[in-house]
């Protein structure tokens, strides 16, 4: 379903030049749900968003559903394919336009017709009722948004979802709901995941295999079983996870 | 048993709004040793609002009432402003979650935590330019100088955290609260912050209020841990008995965290109650109990 090798991506020139991502390799299957983590400044959200076409300085190659991807230009068919989700519900929706709005537009972008059916299926799709329809983003709470942005990306029937912290901003008990939705949707619509976490624990719930990434490296890749079972092979993994447990009293 | 540090009881915080009157904490109570206190709850559980008002920094409309708000005995509710930044920062300090905000961007790191000291200690410039060294040393920054001389923007989020923490401590606060002060940070940056909090809070002999809302977190590093629902405490626990807790809100949001050694299906979700909006706290009793290092 993707495949990324040899992906560098870099901001700036020399001598500012900063490589946020380096020599990058994995491949995600169809039906995969597959997890990047790392800590801030690792490159795991900068290899999304090159994927989505939102950065245009990268090198290597990008390949979505068997079609190589250039630069930042992706044409209808790639935005069919592939949707993204971002972290933060409150940034992500425009405080202006109603979910209806929302969900329209994105409808009609996407070539579809009998909006009207289509939106009411939609708010079903991700647990809204549709007393949600008509509101706007400030009349919802966190989860609820995030519930609309998901909605929002699902619109087009995408195969591939990019999903950015798609639960960081919320609470935790917000968070159960939104990653047992996405589990759901994922078994209803047989879609793929490429999700992006710094919460090992989210990820070992939500992917079936994922890599850790550091300083723009991808430092393993390894299954959540093997992670499950403290079989990291770098000492890196090994220090996230320890980290990860909580807080020890030294 | 000693005093406590400080003494709430029955604080309230109130705001006039259009469909009548909200209140944001209603009827908090607790008694705070020297000790790590943890305070949990979810996004408008009131729990930074609780922290904000012992600061004395709710702003109107804002409303806070208490039947008792005492530091070491003496009344600190609803000082003047004059009488409350004489507390403020001296006496009790406050780190808040994002160093970005809370730091001033066009002013040096140096500069900043010797204005702060000097604005509660006095003193000579050097003197105080001697006290933010040792202050940054004692948070573990290891080029003091160097980050002496440099601006906000240039350290990381850790670092930052750090500053702050330096900054707030410089006056020797007896009260440290503590605002989500790891949420912004890598797990790892996490683990060394919690570590130089830890250990002031041991040489010092300082109180530690730790606003979370992580409660695996809270119950590794705390002493005791008070969980708030709608503004209201609904259990208190001492953080190691932390898994046996009882009301159904406190093992709903423990549940409901995915864990690495725990797989699930399906993550359990929280069924909210009206009646715990106002049903009474369980566990021990908030007068009283005080574990750990009275």
């Amino acid at each position: 379903m993707l495949t990324v090798e040899n992906l560098d991506v870099w901001f700036g020139f020399p001598p500012d030049r900063v490589d946020a991502v380096r020599s990058a390799d994995f491949s995600v299957a169809q039906g995969e749900s597959f997890g990047l983590v790392g800590e801030s400044g690792s490159g795991k959200s900068t290899i999304l968003r090159a994927i989505a076409g939102l950065i245009d300085s990268w090198s290597g190659r990008i390949e979505v559903a068997g079609r190589s991807v250039t630069g930042d230009r992706r044409d209808r068919a790639f935005y069919k394919t592939v949707q993204m989700v971002f972290q933060d519900p409150y940034a992500s929706l425009h405080p202006r336009h109603s979910v209806d709005a929302v969900l329209s537009e994105a409808l009609r972008l996407q070539g579809m017709d009998d909006i009207d059916n289509r939106i009411q299926r939609l708010l079903d799709d991700v647990g809204l009722g549709r007393g949600f329809r008509f509101r706007y983003p400030h009349q919802l709470s966190g989860g609820q948004r995030q519930r609309v942005a998901i909605a929002r990306a699902l619109a087009g029937e995408p195969r591939l979802l990019l999903l950015d912290e798609p639960t960081s901003a919320l609470d935790v008990s917000v968070q159960a709901e939104i990653l047992n939705l996405l589990a759901d949707l994922r078994a209803e619509h047989r879609l793929t995941y490429l999700m992006v976490s710094h919460d090992l624990a989210v990820v070992g719930h939500m992917c079936d295999r994922l890599a850790v990434m550091q300083h723009g490296r991808i430092v393993e890749v390894m299954t959540v079983d093997a992670l499950r079972q403290g079989a990291a092979r770098q000492d890196y993994t090994r220090h996230l996870i320890h980290a990860s447990a909580g807080y020890e009293r030294v | 048993m000693t005093d406590p540090l400080l003494s709430v009881r029955n604080l309230r915080v109130t705001f006039a709004t259009r469909q009548g009157e909200f209140q944001a904490v209603r009827g908090v109570g607790f008694d705070l040793g020297r000790e790590r206190l943890g305070v949990v709850g979810e996004s408008g559980s009131g729990k930074s609002m609780t922290g904000r008002a012992i600061l004395g920094l709710v702003r109107p409309p804002g409303r806070v009432t208490a039947d008792r708000m005492e530091l070491e005995g003496q009344s600190i509710l609803n000082l003047s402003e004059r009488k409350m930044r004489r507390i403020r920062g001296s006496r009790i300090s406050m780190v808040m979650q994002d160093p970005k905000f809370s730091l001033n961007p066009v002013m040096t790191i140096g500069d900043q935590i010797i204005e702060a000291y000097r604005l509660h200690a006095g003193g000579a410039k050097g003197q105080a330019r001697q006290k933010a060294l040792d202050m940054l040393a004692a948070v573990q920054i290891r080029e003091p100088e160097r980050v002496m001389a440099a601006y906000p923007h240039e350290m990381s989020g850790g670092m930052g955290q750090r500053i702050m923490i330096a900054m707030m401590l410089a006056p020797d606060p007896e009260i440290l609260i503590a605002d989500e002060p790891t949420s912004a940070l890598d797990v790892s940056v996490r683990t060394e912050v919690l570590n130089i909090l830890d250990r002031l809070v041991r040489d010092r002999g300082m109180g530690l209020i730790f606003i979370s809302h992580d409660l695996n977190l809270v119950a590794q590093f705390c002493d005791r841990v008070l969980i708030m629902y709608a503004g209201r405490i609904v259990e208190t626990l001492s953080a190691r008995t932390l898994h046996e807790a009882r009301h159904p809100y406190t093992q709903g949001l423990l549940n409901s965290l995915p864990r690495l050694d725990a797989p699930v299906d399906r993550l359990p979700v929280l069924p909210r109650q009206d009646s715990w909006r106002d049903g009474g706290p369980v566990g021990e009793s908030l007068e009283t109990d005080l574990p750990g290092g009275l």
